[in-house]
């Protein structure tokens, strides 16, 4: 507890930060706790009215409670940008140790396929990528992970080119270390921080991507509760109804500005040489 | 770039191209299932097995994965790109018709992200932990955590539907047109560079050339404009060249929000309407673009940094 108080008192942005975001998770997790009704119950005699005292964020076309459907949205966006991340983070460092530690053919390979993905537009793949894949949630996050994992296997593989050549690889090889001990035990370990502290950065900029396929359609399908497809569908009501493209679009910009405010909190906690 | 890595680059352009080529027609081979059948499907109807087998031996569909790429490649070298089925025009001749509208939506909100983030990143360097530094770095942030799509559509209900000064669609000609997808697209691009501009003076202003200028009584003004400008402007370039990739995919989200008529709207309909030789055809333009983009990028730094002549003329 004094550890935490310190760490809290050295860290305050952090804190913070860390604070706003668990919020953010309560929120998704919490859902149905705090929701006013379902998100899917369609209430045709409700339909599009405006923000008031029974409908927070007022209703959708089909008499949908926005504030039920954007807190539902939280958890959608949640989940599928944490599940980005992760496998993004995994496949890179897994992909970049490897060609790191192996180097020749494997290396040459493993790079050059990640020169060729480089040189493509990222988003404008990722766009084709999920609509021929079929539009929805997994796709969406399969797409964007296929483009995205190529800045984390660099990171991880100069990394491992630097690790390879420490004194404590050589001293783990000379006591009889296996390899893959010496990759779990202490490559692994030593490149983590880094990538973590990219994926953290970049994890706003994920979320921003996500919304971005499903407003294009080649993310959630509706009748899903997602912030972007929300938008994109409450586009159409525009003149009659703003608060439907008002609301969603607000959620996802003061959730991709906290994920944003903790990354580049937890960088300069975590690296602070930086600036 | 020196005469002799001039073999060097284009030996990489063409891996690049081969990657490219192969990823663009590869496409076809994510669609769960058949593709002929997912084409039906998506125009509406559900043929049976025999015309599904006719179309799949007219498009070819039947041979080996590299017989059909050879196929593929050759046609397109001929400047041959396919037929689109949704919209019944061949591909080169849609994609040629939207080229000039999106590059022209592109250079336009890259000029006016420049107009805008270049003296606003200076102020914040000069003026580091003064009040004009923390306004601009807020408002970068903002412009960093805004989605794209939001901006855009917040802009189209205000300036078009309410105060009605600017059009809702901007297909048809006009410069008017023009400046909502603009604005939009420079929105984002301005946190970004803004952050960068900040940055590079920064470490330009802590060189010891300039505290040797200002030794020498040579005015702040001076030293700002004529010595640190341009050497801070120098790696904005090629993160300009980078950022055109996004800016490609930005264009989609602002061409359709907009209904303007540009490369982005055709990749989207393409994909929405699962028109194969369309997606292949505007996934390649596009890269394409992108390719040749960084390779101009590539060439005038070299042009552009005395530096960079110089090591290679040490070099060679």
């Amino acid at each position: 507890m004094v550890k935490l108080i310190a760490f809290v008192k050295k860290n305050p942005a952090f804190s913070v930060f860390a604070l706003l975001a668990a919020g953010l998770i309560a929120t998704a997790v919490c859902a149905p706790l705090l929701a006013a009704q379902d998100p899917y119950t369609a209430v045709m005699s409700e339909a599009l009215q405006p923000p008031g005292p029974e409908h927070w964020f007022g209703t959708d076309w089909l008499g949908r409670d926005l504030y039920s459907r954007i807190l539902y949205g939280a958890r959608t966006s949640l989940t599928a940008v944490f599940c980005l991340t992760g496998v993004i983070m995994a496949a890179g460092a897994f992909l970049g140790i490897t060609a790191g530690w192996c180097g020749g053919v494997i290396d040459a390979v493993i790079m050059r396929i990640s020169d060729i993905m480089i040189s493509f537009p990222g988003m404008v793949l990722a766009m084709a990528a999920a609509g021929i894949m079929g539009a929805s949630m997994k796709n969406a996050v399969a797409a964007i992970a296929i483009v995205s994992w190529t800045k984390y296997a660099r990171l991880a593989r100069s990394l491992t080119l630097q690790i390879r050549n420490q004194d404590y690889i050589a001293a783990a090889r000379v006591t009889g270390s296996r390899t893959p001990h010496i990759l779990w035990r202490y490559v692994l370990p030593n490149a983590i921080p880094a990538v973590l502290i990219t994926g953290a950065t970049d994890i706003g900029t994920m979320m921003m991507e996500i919304a971005g396929l499903s407003f294009l359609g080649f993310g959630a399908v509706p009748p899903a509760a997602e912030w972007g497809s929300m938008l994109s569908e409450g586009r159409v009501y525009m003149t009659t109804a703003p608060w439907l493209m008002l609301f969603p679009g607000l959620a996802i910009f003061i959730a991709v500005m906290i994920l944003n405010l903790l990354g580049d909190s937890l960088r300069d906690v975590l690296d602070p040489r930086e600036e | 770039m020196k005469k002799h890595h001039v073999p060097k680059r284009l030996l990489q352009t063409v891996i690049v191209l081969f990657g490219i080529s192969l990823l663009s027609f590869g496409l076809l081979y994510m669609a769960p299932g058949d593709p002929v059948l997912a084409m039906y499907e998506a125009g509406g109807t559900i043929p049976d097995e025999k015309i599904v087998n006719q179309t799949r031996e007219a498009l070819g569909l039947n041979e080996p994965f590299l017989v059909q790429y050879g196929n593929w490649l050759s046609s397109c070298l001929k400047g041959d790109f396919g037929i689109s089925y949704s919209l019944n025009r061949p591909v080169g001749e849609l994609i040629l018709s939207r080229l000039w509208p999106t590059l022209k939506l592109a250079f336009l909100s890259l000029a006016l992200m420049l107009l805008v983030s270049v003296p606003l990143g200076m102020t914040a360097a000069v003026h580091k932990g003064g009040i004009a530094d923390y306004i601009v770095r807020f408002f970068t942030f903002l412009g960093v955590s805004l989605p794209n799509f939001w901006v855009g559509l917040i802009l189209l209900y205000v300036f078009a539907v309410k105060l009605e000064i600017l059009p809702v669609i901007s297909s048809g000609q006009g410069f008017d047109r023009l400046i909502l997808p603009a604005v939009t697209l420079a929105f984002a691009m301005t946190g970004k560079y803004t952050r960068q501009v900040r940055a590079a003076f920064l470490e330009e202003l802590n060189q010891d050339y300039v505290t040797g200028a200002r030794c020498r009584g040579i005015p702040d003004r001076v030293i700002l404009w004529r010595h640190v400008l341009p050497n801070a402007v120098l790696p904005l370039i090629t993160l300009l060249g980078l950022s055109m990739g996004s800016l490609l995919g930005g264009t989609a989200v602002a061409e359709v929000i907009f209904s303007y008529p540009g490369l982005g709207s055709l990749t989207v309909d393409a994909i929405s309407s699962m028109d194969y030789s369309l997606i292949q055809g505007c996934v390649l333009w596009i890269a394409l673009i992108y390719m040749l983009l960084n390779l101009l990028v590539d060439i005038s730094y070299a042009f552009l940094d005395p530096r960079l002549k110089e090591e290679a003329d040490r070099q060679w």
